[in-house]
């Protein structure tokens, strides 16, 4: 993004920071407007996509990452929040011996649909997994309560996470 | 677990089974591309400056100090588009950005090109727009009854014609009156659904990009999250003034739609006028309060229905009369009130049918179609109608349904040709499943149980447009891999269509998934489909994906049949090889088949197309609407329990039962069955688009255009959903396959609604059933003696009259 001097009447509204971000492992350096989000640093700086941009505001958790293993609204983080903390977001699941479990039990249960909540879906699911690797029906349901699906009634989220929750206990 | 209520056995080897999404996996490790995700070098980002008055005349417009904004590319104005665009070819009423008038809060002025989106957000603030307001229509009762003595949303197409009404239609089909009046039982109902938006979570964006030179004209490219991108590319040609060959429309990933991104919108025309102006790519995203204001949802229905019958339960005649509360503009409004009517008229018989709808104009925003246009209003009222007529002739409701049965391979009373029907086996299927019989008036007061049944369209026969080309088409080659690419311009809005071609590849060619690629969504190189809506795409898509697979095989199945000197009938592609039937122990790789099908016919590739029956719709004004090539058929048994004090009902579990003609992939199936009926539950207890009157804030402004106050079920209100696949194996359908993404969602509303009535023996005929209408349609009910248990129905065997 270009940032320039105006002319006008109205004054700036920001100046331009440099925050530290360890993400998904590895740390960065990035140049941000102080307003920034963690979802826009992650979105228009270092281009990790895959986190949502579905309200802006918090209500759909569609930019849901993982921060020090919590379940977190990136679009409610502002960005220096973040400095110096542990960020995961749906494209760090993955590991180079293939997709996390839970990735490939969205694709093979059909949990995911239009898949534009999924990734923030899939980051809430593996945080609770990481504290809770047997969860029931409720747990599942409490975990994913901030997190909105418009396409599947939810249904076949929750098979998907049993299903990986299972798979994970026997590796 | 795959349950089927009703499953037919087959020889397909892929269609019919649990596969995986093509772009499941890059969805679910955040690879797919949305149109947000996409960055252009140079890009620029847009806003759009929308109308603070819900009726107002535009006087002036000052762009000065905007354009003087450094960092500011391009401004335009709606005198920079002065074209009117619409859906329907015979309604086109919307400016892509106002001339002279604005029509709803939010309807937008002006747009900016900015170097970043937060110097686009200070230059709207520096356009100043001169209006004059006019008094506004926001209940549609006023818009009908408006004399002109103040003006009208729309100058009227006549003069002396009231501008405030967009549709009127009227049909009737036999002696309507006489048969009420012959009827035993007549029930007398007024219903009223108020308004319900699709809210995709992802909001709207469109990038443009012009390019001039190269010869005179350029060309513009537009991303978009459009569900119909063919007439998104018509509409920017047609509006814009440039050649149809110049424009190209190309569709990322769609992160839902519902019927919300089914026609172009502001942002489409604004980023391409930009890009013009400013020589460089421009991206708008809406803000999820502009996908409210977007909106083209549900259309508030304000209905009567009179419902007769004889005392053995048989329906004699219906007769609706229904306002719908269009919004500002037309959208698919001409649509939706045929709809209004003309799908209601299955499952059941009906010997005599009549209804009088009207849409109207209001100052709010436009109506459109939300998944199951425009019948999943009328599905309501008239569900709730067939319970209560059950209830005075004493028949069970599900007795009262297989009674009624219309039957297969007949004509409705409005003269839609209605091929298979599997709508018994989903009455039959909820029933057992949900143990109907022994909870049904049997269950404590407070806890309660419903049935509702409903049909819809697999597509319509006739385009939006009048035009005698296709409907929906693939090109497919295949290659000496031994890979099979499929070129698709059918719209992935997540229901599964770009896997759907990839499987009907795979059953006709023998080649494992993950050798088929699909290229997709961009009209550049794909052949044209009409789009994601009407449920048509499995229907249509299907059936040319065959067309075009099963030219390919003939020519492989001869090449292998010359080569072993068998018959070509005897060569099997499948599992990854062709087969000699006779013996399989003589086989071939698919690959190598493939290769020798090339050295006897050169390069291989077909294209394959489907066209929808011309001759088979109603001679009358409007038969050709709701004329479709096949009907789905679902049943739904909704338990509730409603909570007296509080008034809030409990939606413990959906039984959802859907004749899909065949599943061609039972997991996408199911999800579209769970994902209709949790939609409908929305509706029926959550949902509710509504805008202040003038007594409460602005008039015209939206009451919650937020994700947090329009209040969208989460994980934890959602009710357990069991999916019940029937297949009725359609003659006309992609191996019998009918549609499943709109069907499904119908009877959630009047089922739960039904269920209400059996827990609390309380009728609610206005949407939705929130605790504060639950509770006072409660508390009424004890200032009259107080809410019980309705009585159970008699003991009446009825037997369906089976075809």
């Amino acid at each position: 993004m270009a940032h320039r001097a105006v002319t006008t009447s109205m004054p700036m509204p920001r100046a331009t920071d440099v925050v530290r971000l360890r993400v998904n492992g590895d740390l960065y350096e990035v140049g941000v407007p102080a307003h920034y989000t963690l979802l826009e640093a992650l979105r228009y700086e270092l281009l990790l996509t895959g986190s949502k941009q579905g309200c802006d505001k918090g209500d759909c958790g569609a930019c849901t990452v993982i921060i020090d293993g919590r379940a977190t609204l990136s679009c409610l983080t502002p960005v220096h929040e973040a400095e110096e903390r542990d960020v995961v977001t749906v494209e760090g699941l993955a590991s180079a011996d293939g997709p996390h479990p839970l990735q490939d039990e969205f694709d093979l249960k059909g949990a995911a649909q239009c898949g534009f909540c999924t990734p923030g879906i899939l980051c809430s699911a593996a945080a609770l997994l990481a504290r809770t690797p047997d969860p029931s029906r409720d747990e599942i349901r409490e975990a994913l309560a901030g997190n909105l699906c418009r396409c599947t009634g939810y249904t076949k989220i929750f098979e998907a996470v049993e299903g990986a929750a299972a798979r994970l206990r026997v590796e | 677990m795959i349950k089927r209520a009703h499953r037919v056995g087959s020889e397909l080897t892929v269609v019919g089974q649990p596969q995986r999404k093509i772009e499941g996996l890059a969805k679910s490790t955040g690879r797919a591309i949305y149109t947000d995700d996409l960055t252009l070098p140079g890009m620029l980002h847009g806003k759009i400056l929308r109308s603070p008055h819900p009726h107002a005349r535009i006087v002036s417009i000052d762009t000065t100090a905007a354009e003087a904004l450094e960092g500011v590319h391009a401004v335009v104005t709606g005198r920079d588009m002065p074209i009117t665009y619409g859906i329907i070819p015979w309604t086109p009423d919307e400016f892509p950005l106002c001339v002279d008038r604005v029509r709803y809060i939010g309807d937008g002025v002006a747009a900016v090109a900015a170097v970043d989106e937060d110097t686009a957000i200070r230059a709207l603030a520096e356009i100043r727009v001169e209006y004059e307001e006019l008094p506004p229509f926001l209940d549609p009762f006023d818009s009908l009854a408006a004399d002109g003595s103040t003006p009208w949303i729309h100058q009227p197409k006549k003069e002396g014609r009231n501008g405030n009404i967009t549709k009127h239609v009227h049909l009737e089909f036999g002696d309507v009156d006489g048969l009420m009046d012959g009827s035993d039982v007549v029930v007398e109902g007024e219903y009223h659904f108020e308004g319900t938006t699709h809210t995709p979570i992802e909001p709207h964006c469109a990038i443009g990009l012009f390019e001039s030179g190269g010869g005179p004209g350029g060309k513009l490219t537009v991303w978009s999250a459009t569900q119909v991108p063919h007439y998104l590319h018509r509409e920017l040609a047609r509006v814009l003034e440039i050649d149809p060959a110049r424009v190209r429309v190309v569709q990322p990933l769609v992160g839902g739609a519902f019927g919300g991104k089914s026609e172009p919108f502001d942002l489409e025309f604004c980023v391409a006028k930009l890009s013009m102006k400013a020589g460089r790519p421009v991206k708008i995203l809406y803000t999820r309060e502009e996908v409210f204001y977007a909106h083209r949802g549900r259309h508030p229905f304000h209905m009567r229905y009179r419902t007769g019958c004889r005392a053995d339960g048989r329906l004699r005649s219906v007769d609706a009369r229904i306002v719908l509360d269009g919004g500002a503009y037309a959208s698919f409004g001409l649509v939706t009130t045929y709809y209004s009517g003309q799908l209601l008229c299955a499952p059941y018989a009906m010997p005599a049918y009549r209804f009088d709808s009207t849409r109207v104009y209001t100052n709010k925003p436009a109506c459109g179609p939300k998944r199951g246009h425009g019948s999943v209003q009328p599905r309501f009222a008239f569900e709730v109608q067939m319970d209560k007529l059950a209830e005075r002739v004493g028949l069970d409701p599900i007795d009262m349904r297989r009674l009624n049965f219309i039957g297969e391979h007949t004509r409705t009373v409005n003269d839609l040709r209605v091929t298979s029907n599997g709508f018994l086996e989903c009455l039959d299927a909820v029933e057992r499943s949900s143990d109907w019989r022994e909870k049904f008036r049997k269950m404590p007061f407070g806890q309660g149980i419903g049935v509702a049944g409903s049909t819809y369209i697999s597509g319509t026969n006739y385009p939006i447009y009048p035009n005698d080309m296709p409907q929906s088409a693939v090109q497919m080659q295949i290659d000496r891999s031994g890979r099979v690419a499929v070129f698709s311009g059918a719209s992935e809005i997540g229901q599964g269509c770009d896997s759907l071609v990839a499987y009907i590849a795979c059953e006709e060619l023998g080649v494992p998934l993950d050798h088929v690629r699909v290229l997709r969504g961009d009209t550049d190189f794909t052949p044209v489909d009409l789009g994601a809506y009407s449920s048509r795409v499995t229907f249509m898509l299907g059936n040319a994906a065959i067309d075009a697979a099963r030219k390919l095989r003939k020519m492989v199945c001869e090449a292998v049949a010359a080569d072993w000197e068998v018959k070509p009938s005897e060569v099997l592609l499948a599992g990854g090889r062709a087969l000699w039937a006779p013996d399989t122990a003589r086989q071939m790789t698919v690959r190598e088949a493939f290769n020798l099908a090339e050295a006897r016919f050169g390069t291989l590739g077909a294209t394959g197309w489907y066209d929808t029956p011309k001759d088979v719709h109603g001679e009358y004004r409007g038969g050709t609407i709701g004329a479709s090539p096949a009907y789905s058929f679902t049943a739904h048994v909704a338990e509730v329990e409603v909570d007296v004090e509080t008034g809030f009902v409990d939606v413990k579990k959906i039984w959802i039962a859907h004749d899909c003609g065949r599943a061609l992939n039972p997991v996408l199936v199911e999800g579209q069955m769970e994902g209709s009926a949790y939609m409908g539950f929305a509706e029926a207890i959550m949902e509710e688009h509504v805008f202040k009157d003038a007594e409460h804030g602005r008039g015209g402004l939206h009451n919650a255009p937020s994700l947090l106050d329009y209040r969208i079920p989460t994980s934890l209100d959602t009710p357990e959903l069991e999916s019940l696949i029937v297949e009725s194996i359609d003659p006309e359908g992609p191996y019998g396959a009918k549609e499943a993404g709109e069907g499904p969602l119908h009877p959630s509303i009047p089922a739960i609604a039904n269920a209400i009535y059996d827990a609390v023996g309380v009728r609610l005929d206005r949407l939705p059933f929130s605790p504060p209408a639950v509770w006072r349609a409660l508390e009424a009910a004890a200032s009259s003696g107080g809410a019980r248990k309705p009585a159970a129905p008699g003991t009446v065997e009825v037997t369906a009259p089976r075809p």
